[in-house]
């Protein structure tokens, strides 16, 4: 296929903000079983408000993909049968959460509305935040399952497609989350760290079975199936114009194996490598730049990968356009 | 359909139904298809549920496929979900477009009855397409379908397409080496050494 910039910054922005808001709830999560201090609002504050950006430019991205943005409002309509309505759906409630979890911090409502069983004040964050983390994890899912429900497409068609986006979003948000409390100069640099390396871990493992998994299976149909000549000798001689097509630009990502090698090894060291090292480096010398250099080159390695994603899935139809494939 | 640069370098567009040409076997012995390929109708047609918007519809009267020009977004996910690349993006109207099935033209009662039929079944001057109603067992396409073999594309994903195609029809003749050199006949003719020019034949004895 080929990949559209639109496509590949929504998904890698909104990962990265809803991982972010995940991240934060997680924090909020450990400091209120006293695992960890607790934190200032502020960085609830600023953290939830670095997701609504990332979430708002994931959003301003999509729209670049549309032929017809103003009538975006009908794709929440099929939401019973397509998983892109469901993501226009989940998006705003998404969105919604994260604001509303900032707001109340800012207002500082964090006073216990009730109690359960003399331990848990529940708060009004608490229960805007798990709502919040619902919708983040839906978002995954239908984002992931945009792709993963293409049944042609057999290098999406898996189970590891959600993984993928899963982990990979995560890794880039609680990045993020450690950038952002290197920068606010929170003590809680290591706990983000450490969750982002979990889930930069498990995210390699996901994404490199997936890329094992497509470099072994052949497609089910071919040519003779395409045009239903059972002859082992078919060539095309015509594809029914003489300039491109739709057809031909849309499916086709028109780069030389060695360029997508290239890309792939790339987004390999720039996803899993790099920033899992410069974690440890921040980690040992305490500093404050490298947690941020670490998500920056997370996430331009992300757009490479999510490039890749998109050059990976070789569609049926190309088996009808043979000088292209 | 609209097209764009169509006189100039790099011309492209959409359209409904583009003919494409393959050819089997090696030289000598080769075989030329011309290999017509349009939106199939398909009866459980992927496309349709993937489209957000409900756009993307399959009449429920006829089975004919659509996109809803009005509601479209243009976001191409249908065209994703066909596995037969019959959905082409217009560029100037932003929208999905694909073959019709000339609804408006099958579906016209004013029209009569002969010609309530696509523009390209009528036009074709071979008469190489038909047109029909499959559901029906006795109507001309389902007998074709039956009778002559015909064949979905890519029937391995199930997405049973209405539009079927017939395979090559062939004029062949069984004949044996005895029924050339005529082996029951007891005169044996062909063994006989031919006459001389002018001479009598025993076809000629015969009349
Ligand atoms: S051929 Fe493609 S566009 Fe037409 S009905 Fe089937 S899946 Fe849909
Ligand atoms: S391009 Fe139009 S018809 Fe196709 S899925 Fe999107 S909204 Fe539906």
């Amino acid at each position: 296929m080929h990949p559209a910039f639109s496509v590949i910054f929504l998904t890698t922005l909104l990962g990265a903000g809803q991982g972010l808001f995940l991240a934060l709830y997680t924090g909020q999560l450990y400091a209120l079983a006293n695992l960890l201090p607790d934190q200032s609002n502020d960085f609830y504050i600023m953290g939830s408000f670095l997701s609504m950006v990332l979430l708002i430019a994931g959003l301003i991205a999509s729209v670049f993909h549309l032929g017809r943005p103003e009538r975006a409002w009908r794709a929440a309509t099929q939401w019973r049968t397509s998983w892109l309505s469901r993501e226009v759906v989940v998006l705003p409630v998404a969105m919604a959460l994260t604001f509303v979890y900032g707001l109340f911090h800012y207002l500082g409502w964090t006073q216990a509305l009730f109690t359960i069983s003399d331990t848990l004040p529940v708060d009004a964050t608490l229960v805007t935040g798990a709502l919040g983390t619902l919708a983040s994890f839906l978002l995954f899912l239908c984002t992931a399952m945009i792709y993963a429900s293409l049944r042609f497409i057999k290098a999406w068609h898996t189970p590891l497609t959600v993984a993928n986006f899963l982990f990979l979003g995560m890794a880039s948000g609680f990045m993020l989350a450690a950038a952002l409390s290197a920068y606010m100069g929170t003590n809680l640099v290591a706990f983000y760290g450490t969750w982002a390396v979990v889930a930069t871990t498990l995210g390699a493992i996901s994404r490199g079975s997936s890329l094992y998994r497509n470099s072994k299976f052949r497609c089910k149909v071919d040519m003779q199936s395409a045009i239903g000549v059972h002859h082992s000798q078919l060539h095309q001689k015509a594809q029914g114009f003489m300039g491109g097509s739709f057809n031909t630009r849309e499916f086709f990502h028109g780069k030389s194996d060695g360029f997508l090698l290239m890309v792939r090894y790339i987004f390999l060291l720039m996803v899993f490598v790099l920033p899992v090292l410069l974690i440890l480096f921040a980690y040992l010398s305490e500093s404050v730049r490298l947690p941020i250099a670490a998500f920056a080159i997370q996430y331009i390695g992300l757009v490479l990968e999510r490039y890749y994603f998109f050059t990976e899935a070789k569609h049926p139809q190309n088996l009808y356009y043979q000088s292209m494939a | 359909m609209t097209d764009q640069r169509p006189y100039d370098e790099d011309p492209t567009g959409t359209f409904f139904n583009r003919v494409q040409t393959y050819e089997a076997g090696v030289f000598p012995n080769t075989e030329t298809y011309h290999f017509p390929k349009s939106c199939l109708h398909c009866e459980d047609p992927p496309c349709v549920p993937v489209c957000p918007t409900g756009a993307s519809y399959k009449r429920v009267d006829n089975g004919v496929v659509l996109v809803d020009y009005d509601k479209c977004i243009g976001c191409k996910y249908c065209s994703w979900a066909c596995p037969y690349g019959a959905r082409e993006i217009d560029e100037k109207s932003r929208v999905m477009k694909k073959c019709t099935l000339c609804v408006d033209r099958i579906t016209d009662t004013s029209l009569p009855e002969s010609e309530r039929k696509p523009a390209c079944v009528l036009a074709c001057p071979t008469s190489a397409r038909l047109f029909g109603d499959i559901h029906d067992p006795n109507s001309n396409v389902s007998v074709a379908i039956r009778e002559e073999g015909g064949y979905p594309l890519q029937p391995e994903w199930g997405t049973k397409p209405a539009n079927h195609y017939l395979p090559r029809r062939k004029t062949r003749i069984q004949i044996h080496e005895d029924e050339l050199v005529r082996a029951d006949n007891p005169l044996k003719k062909e063994e006989l050494p031919s006459l001389p020019d002018g001479g009598e034949t025993l076809d000629d004895v015969a009349w």
